[in-house]
């Protein structure tokens, strides 16, 4: 596959890009900000009363079974799932050629497979505030009963269209068009500025 | 202004595009009928009160919906998702009244 070059990479007048601790983080490091750079990120959609087929499908390939309900997912922190969509789901894999495994599995009379390895671009927010950060940019429930571990939520912020999985306690995954990572990169660097911030 | 998604749940309207008027009838493509479509592209209720409407969860799941709004009070008193069978939101309203 081509090889990806990040859109994160740092420039030389960008210290948030750079790893390493910024902010108000005399007081401690509240948020972890990285790119997880996934091989695979996948979009599939089953055809009107296809779902359950689709479904199967994703088990079979990435062995990650999906709860019942809107936006359930679930995730073994090598491979994620999610419903951001009626009968549509955003698969990931730290490994490249996801698409090609689902190639078989998803037939043309089930649905679809959209590779958007190379249009997307994920970032994660791990840590004590990574919820109260996340709250500042977008007009959803983060608290845990309301968003439970696994699950996906598709939301914007301002006209940035992102796509959200909660893959841990405190710790979410946001996939951003990978044209607008970078702005979006530096406004979460700076809404996480007074809670003290890593970059990893 | 809130619209519950039946997919996403409540959220701002800001996540939402009004896609027109719900009551309109497309004709068939190849009709020749202008009276039926003058109706489509200008008749409008324009109802002081509920008001059947299209509306897209664009910046969401970007489902197509149909909302039953009150013109007057921005109340929202049905959403529904706009594929299947699209009377489902009158009917639901009329329901709601009876
Ligand atoms: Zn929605």
């Amino acid at each position: 596959m081509v090889e990806r070059q990040s859109p994160l990479e740092p420039a030389p007048l960008e210290p948030e890009l750079r790893t390493g601790s910024h902010g108000d983080f005399e007081h401690g490091v509240d948020v972890i900000l990285s790119e997880t750079r996934p091989g695979s990120i996948l979009q599939l959609a089953a055809w009107p009363g296809q779902e359950k087929e689709l479904i199967s499908g994703i088990r079979t390939v990435t062995g990650l079974a999906l709860p019942d309900g809107a936006g359930a997912g679930s995730t073994d922190g090598v491979k994620s799932v999610f419903g951001f969509a009626p009968g549509k789901f955003t698969v990931v894999d730290e490994a490249e050629g996801l698409a090609s495994a689902f190639a078989n599995v998803v037939t043309p009379d089930i649905g679809t497979v959209t590779d958007l390895s190379h249009g997307r671009t994920a970032i994660r927010i791990a840590g004590p505030k990574a919820e109260w950060v996340l709250a500042k940019f977008f007009a959803i429930d983060f608290a845990l009963p309301a968003f439970p571990v696994g699950a996906g939520r598709s939301t914007m912020h301002h006209d940035v269209f992102a796509q959200i999985q909660r893959t841990g306690a405190d710790q979410f995954d946001i996939y951003v068009f990978r044209s607008f990572a970078r702005s979006f990169w530096k406004a979460l660097c700076h809404a996480s500025e007074e809670v003290g911030y890593e970059v990893q | 202004m809130l619209i519950t998604c039946p997919y996403c749940g409540p959220r701002d309207v800001i996540e939402f595009t009004y896609q027109g008027d719900g009551n309109r009838e497309r004709p068939q493509s190849a009709s020749q009928d202008l009276d039926a479509w003058n109706a489509y592209v200008y008749d409008r209720l324009n109802p002081a009160g509920d008001h059947n409407e299209i509306w897209q969860h664009s910046g969401g799941c970007r489902a197509h919906l149909r909302v039953v709004r009150n013109t007057l009070t921005h109340e929202i008193s049905s959403v529904a998702f706009a594929r299947g069978d699209h009377k489902s939101v009158a009917r639901h309203k009329t329901e709601g009244k009876s």
